[in-house]
């Protein structure tokens, strides 16, 4: 007897270039209500296209059958915990969602006139004040759409203050721990990145800052608490050794849900921070993008800040300007990420004051409560903490242990927790931890789901003490299981290969 | 515990005894030292509740005017086209809304797979073989371009189009100076009298002999927009062959366009023109207008930039069991892996905004995007005619538009806006205002989308006839109702 | 892949190279090591020949899915081959680094510099140093 396979590839695999027949249209155009142009008529024909693109030709019903389908092989923050270290994976409002969609936000066109989008500017105002406030630094530019764009802009602000004052400084002093936007962004700005060594404690090594600042240092990136959950408790010490050699401190402000409240960039010397605004407040990652990364600035900073510049005129209106002589200019189309900044106001609004400092203060808790969980009997001896007692919003373990005593790597930790419902903590990061485990809990979560993890955690290395395998085969329960990655760079496929006719009927799926 | 919290005493005293301290305060105190603590509640209100805060944000967004609210031909880079739907629909599913950057390709293959389709329809959009999946948006992509095209060459002299979008152009200006970069403009052909084939009339493309004498063996990339600024559609193979000929052929620079996607059904696609590199904004595949972004930039490119390119790129594979899978892939090229090395510090897609394009895209279709275009098209045609007829309007640059056109204004453009706008009508951006440019005095940029009807464009002409006559007569006309900041109700 | 291995006919330097020298050229190459702690190598863009290689100096990059490595030179030369190979089959560096998986060939200056890398016997008992410490 045999079975008949079917040979077309399961729907669910099919890519939408594979799905619907010729002929078959989900789009009405509107009526031709003017007189006919062709194309041809108007253009020469070296200027127009020849055939139509081959995109799909499918039904809405398809479209939409298609597209479930595959968000059904996601993971998603509202379905499980997302303990991302570095990420800031905390609950998104959906009322943040319902305001971004007010037409007066979702259908307001960038070159209004500013008279005519008073709300839209006032709104931005709020929210540069707020974040000033939070970051103890008095101005701020919205523009950047991440984090790593905010980034950029502080090096080039640094630049453009050093080279004010006569001045071409070369060097970005950056620790081991950093993430790596802060020396690909330096180089980017046209500078060189000279690595500072990290200390016992987790911290930036004073000896080994004090050697290498000079005369030609720009600037040091720093981030506080690191990307260790290390609050560097030298930073008073770092930023007078910085600021003595007329170097400039900029604050990568990924890990500013720590701190909300508690301690402020401004109050620690520096001059630059950037926020994220898609992990401290909350806007939706949207499974990569898009973010917002505005950065506030010292007085000092501020003539090179980017235009336009929101300004709030004696009449109380608001306005944008482009006077500012000493601007590095601008960084990307229009005023910025607006729906980001919607999302993101009504986040502080939501919190004020001291509801932000609770969330601060919560995802220490969660975090902390987490560390002291996963030091049980049975965890620890595999998974140690990679530094301190304590630890801020984030805790970086190491997976050296598991690895060297049952050969099992932090990996097939992270593939086996899929099978338990949990999406894995960052793994192999920071680098200078062996098999490095960075778990940020946040503050949205429960203490029933932080338990319910670190039981997790304690039963997968009780799995890897008595079966090994297990772990090393995971996923086993997945969509997919582990994806052959050397070969998708090997023989790189980056696109559906499309028929060069328009396509047949694809089977029914 | 606050909004979005969940302690309760009884949970904080279990997870306090389990840490082994006292308070939540031991855990700063032992952590951050006292003379960084701030010891005086943020000087912010403090906070509401969730109908508040949506009475609030709805109170902000009633003093916006939207599309919504007025007759808009404002373009000039992002565009009021219709969003169908299941774009909303698919973009607010918790699935795709929620989750990070796909790090654990398992539990992803939703979010790779849109990318990969993502970028198949952007290579077939450009006609080019390969891209990424997508950038912050468009002028910054522009200057990311630029960026690899350094990196490609080493070269460090950016010849540009004046038709560039003012934008791309100061943007591109910003990131040259960290690159240590020099920008040069090549200026548009002014507006002649031509009494050959209408089709390759008209001023306002780029001007072909400076753009050759612009170009030299030390020149990195060049860039243009097509259409560009203006509306017109440049020459686009013209000035690709020039840039890849005459005395820099043995070593050329690389070719830079900016596109606007949606004329992609009518227009020449960028790859078949000689273009090495094509970037462009996608708003206007199904994205809001959101007061400027979030968007997405797209960027494509010929195979050999691949292993330069910024950004994320997804591609196909296969699981242990051999079933279809699709992961992120090149990574060495990014931040993470390569530092500052990295060809970019790009760590983040525009992955929401790039679903959306997608499943517009895929809405559109096949022959959607060629029956828009032509749509665009024809109702430009239109425009542009019953607007010229106007007295005291005329082109500024009647070189071929298909979407988008720039007019002439006999009088204050900003007056004769006002006027307009007073009648429920934006008729378009005040081109000096935005560009600074001498040239651009008098200058009006319509845009037309499919959602202006043939009586929206009537309607366009009769308000701006008004406006002219209004502004052309004495009297006071400073004292409308919107100066002041005042809003008007639609 | 098999299992580690450090032919005595080689000689080592402290970055994870090894060469092979005959008369005045030298073959080299990553170690088993290097390639294990790279994990699976996917792209091995070669130099080209003529190049100059200053001992102790990055001559090229290999890269796996997820890491790229500095490629140092154990000598001082010039390429007079390269591994054409390797563009088409990078994985030849993991499964045999010390054969296939050849990087280039070099003539070398100055044949004292040998004197400073190490034989199998050491460069292996280095390594059990390196792995304790991590």
């Amino acid at each position: 007897m045999s079975v008949q396979v079917p040979t077309a590839a399961p729907p669910e695999r099919r890519t939408i270039f594979q799905r619907g027949a010729v002929g078959r249209r989900a789009f009405v155009c509107p009526e031709l209500d003017v007189p006919a142009v062709a194309a041809a008529d108007a253009l020469p024909a070296r200027l127009l296209r020849s055939e139509p693109p081959r995109l799909p030709e499918v039904s809405e019903p398809e479209i939409v059958r298609h597209y479930v389908g595959l968000s059904k092989r996601n993971f998603d923050l509202d379905s499980g915990f997302y303990p991302l270290g570095s990420c800031t994976m905390k609950h998104n409002p959906r009322v943040h969602e319902r305001v971004a969609a007010l037409p007066g936000h979702a259908r307001l066109h960038p070159l209004q006139d500013p008279e005519r989008a008073q709300g839209a500017l006032e709104l931005m105002w709020r929210l540069e004040r707020a974040l000033a406030t939070l970051a103890g630094l008095p101005h701020v530019s919205l523009q950047p759409s991440a984090g790593s764009h905010g980034e950029l802009a502080g090096a080039l602000l640094t630049r453009a203050f050093h080279e004010d004052r006569g001045q071409r400084r070369n060097k970005v002093l950056i620790p081991d721990t950093a993430h790596g936007t802060n020396p690909a962004t330096v180089a980017m700005a046209g500078l060189q990145t000279v690595t500072i060594q990290t200390n016992a404690a987790g911290g930036v090594d004073l000896e080994d800052l004090r050697s290498k600042v000079d005369d030609d240092v720009a600037c040091l990136m720093l981030t506080n608490p690191n990307t260790l959950g290390v609050f560097d408790s030298n930073i008073t010490q770092i930023a007078r050794i910085v600021h003595e050699a007329g170097a400039i401190l900029y604050y990568d402000g990924a890990n500013l849900n720590a701190v909300m409240g508690i301690s402020r960039p401004g109050d620690m010397g520096f001059d630059i921070v950037h926020f994220n605004l898609h992990k401290t407040f909350t806007q939706p990652h949207g499974g990569g993008g898009p973010g917002s990364g505005p950065i506030a600035v010292s007085d000092r900073i501020e003539p090179y800040l980017m235009v336009p510049r929101i300004v709030r005129g004696e009449d109380g209106g608001f306005d944008l300007s482009e006077q500012s002589p000493k601007s590095i200019g601008r960084l990307r189309g229009f005023q910025g990420n607006f729906g980001c900044f919607v999302r993101a106001y009504a986040y502080i609004c939501s919190l004020g004051a001291s509801g932000l400092r609770d969330a601060s203060e919560v995802a220490v808790l969660n975090a902390n409560y987490m560390l002291a969980r996963l030091s049980q009997h049975g965890v620890a001896e595999y998974l140690p903490r990679a530094y301190g007692d304590l630890c801020m919003h984030e805790l970086v373990l190491s997976g050296a242990p598991l690895k060297r005593d049952l050969k099992v790597k932090t990996l097939d930790l992270a593939k086996r927790l899929l099978d338990y419902g949990f999406h894995p903590p960052t793994v192999y990061f920071p680098l200078l931890v062996e098999e490095a485990l960075m778990l940020e809990p946040t503050e949205t979560e429960t203490k029933e789901t932080l338990d319910a993890f670190a039981d997790a955690v304690a039963a997968i290395l009780a799995e890897a003490v008595a079966d090994p395998e297990i772990l090393r085969q995971a996923p086993h329960t997945t969509p997919v299981r582990r994806l052959d990655e050397a070969g998708a760079v090997r023989s790189p496929v980056l696109r559906e290969r499309l028929a060069d006719a328009p396509q047949e009927p694809a089977h029914a799926g | 515990m606050s909004r979005y919290t969940a302690v309760t005493p009884g949970d904080l005293k279990a997870m306090l005894g389990a840490i082994g301290v006292d308070s939540v305060d031991e855990l700063f105190a032992r952590q951050v030292p006292d003379d960084v603590r701030l010891r005086e509640p943020l000087d912010l209100p403090e906070g509401m509740g969730e109908q508040e805060v949506y009475a609030h944000l709805r109170e902000l967004a009633a003093r916006n005017v939207s599309t919504e609210d007025e007759l808009s031909f404002v373009g000039a880079g992002m565009y009021d086209h219709y969003v169908p739907a299941i774009v909303d629909m698919l973009c607010q599913r918790s699935e795709f809304l929620t989750p990070y950057t796909p790090y654990q390709p398992e539990v992803s293959q939703g979010s790779l797979q849109v990318m990969f389709e993502y970028q198949t329809a952007v290579c077939e959009l450009t006609a080019l073989p390969v891209a990424n999946a997508s950038v912050y948006e468009g002028p910054s992509a522009v200057a990311s371009a630029a960026y690899m095209a350094k990196l490609h060459n080493g070269r460090a002299r950016f010849v540009v189009s004046a038709g560039l979008h003012p934008h791309s152009l100061q943007t591109l200006r910003t990131y040259a100076r960290g690159f240590d970069a020099e920008v040069v403009e090549v200026p548009l052909t002014a507006e002649l009298t031509f009494d050959g084939d209408a089709r390759e009339a008209g001023g306002g493309r780029t001007d072909l002999e400076r753009w050759r004498e612009a170009i030299d063996e030390r020149t990195c990339a060049v860039i243009f927009a097509q259409p560009n600024f203006y509306g017109v559609v440049e020459d686009a193979p013209a000035l690709c062959a020039i840039a890849k000929g005459g005395p820099t052929a043995a070593s050329p620079p690389v070719v830079i366009a900016q596109v606007d996607p949606i004329t992609l059904g009518v227009l020449k696609p960028p790859g078949e023109c000689g273009v090495d590199v094509a970037v462009g904004e996608g708003q206007a595949l199904g994205g809001r207008l959101d007061f400027g972004g979030p968007s997405f930039g797209l960027f494509a490119a010929r195979e050999e930039y691949l292993r330069r390119m910024p950004g994320r790129i997804a591609g196909e594979t296969s699981d242990v069991d051999g079933r279809r899978g699709f992961v992120l892939t090149l990574q060495t090229r990014e931040q993470h892996i390569r530092r500052e090395r990295a060809t970019s510090n790009i760590c983040t897609a525009q992955a929401l905004n790039a679903l959306a394009g997608t499943v517009y895209l895929s809405w559109l279709g096949r022959h959607g995007l060629v029956e828009l275009g032509e749509l665009l098209l024809a109702r430009t045609q239109y425009a542009r005619k019953v607007l010229t007829d106007i007295r005291g309007v005329d082109t500024l640059y009647s070189g071929p538009a298909v979407r988008e056109l720039a007019l002439h204004i006999d009088g204050d453009v900003d007056l004769v806006r006002r006027s307009c706008a007073r009648q429920g009508v934006n008729p378009g951006v005040d081109l000096h205002a935005l560009t600074g440019r001498a040239e651009d005095r008098g200058g009006l940029l319509v845009a037309i989308t499919e959602q202006r009807s043939k009586g929206d464009i009537d309607r366009l002409a009769a308000v701006l006839q008004n406006a002219l006559a209004e502004a052309a007569s004495p009297g006071d006309h400073t004292t409308g109702e919107i100066v002041g900041r005042q809003v008007v109700p639609a | 892949m098999g299992d580690a291995s450090y032919p005595a006919d080689l000689l080592y330097h402290p970055e994870h190279d090894w060469a092979r020298v005959e008369g005045d050229q030298a073959t080299l190459g990553i170690t088993w090591y290097a390639q294990d702690v790279l994990g699976e190598v996917v792209f091995f863009e070669p130099p080209t020949v003529g190049t100059k290689l200053t001992q102790g100096e990055a001559y090229a990059e290999v890269e796996s899915v997820k890491a790229v490595a500095d490629v140092i030179a154990p000598l001082t030369g010039e390429i007079v081959a390269v591994n054409d190979h390797l563009s088409a089959s990078p994985q030849a560096i993991n499964e045999d680094p010390y054969g296939a998986g050849w990087l280039v060939k070099v003539r070398l200056d100055d044949p004292s510099g040998v004197e400073s890398l190490m034989d199998a016997e050491r460069y292996t008992a280095s390594l059990t140093g390196a792995r304790d410490q991590t």
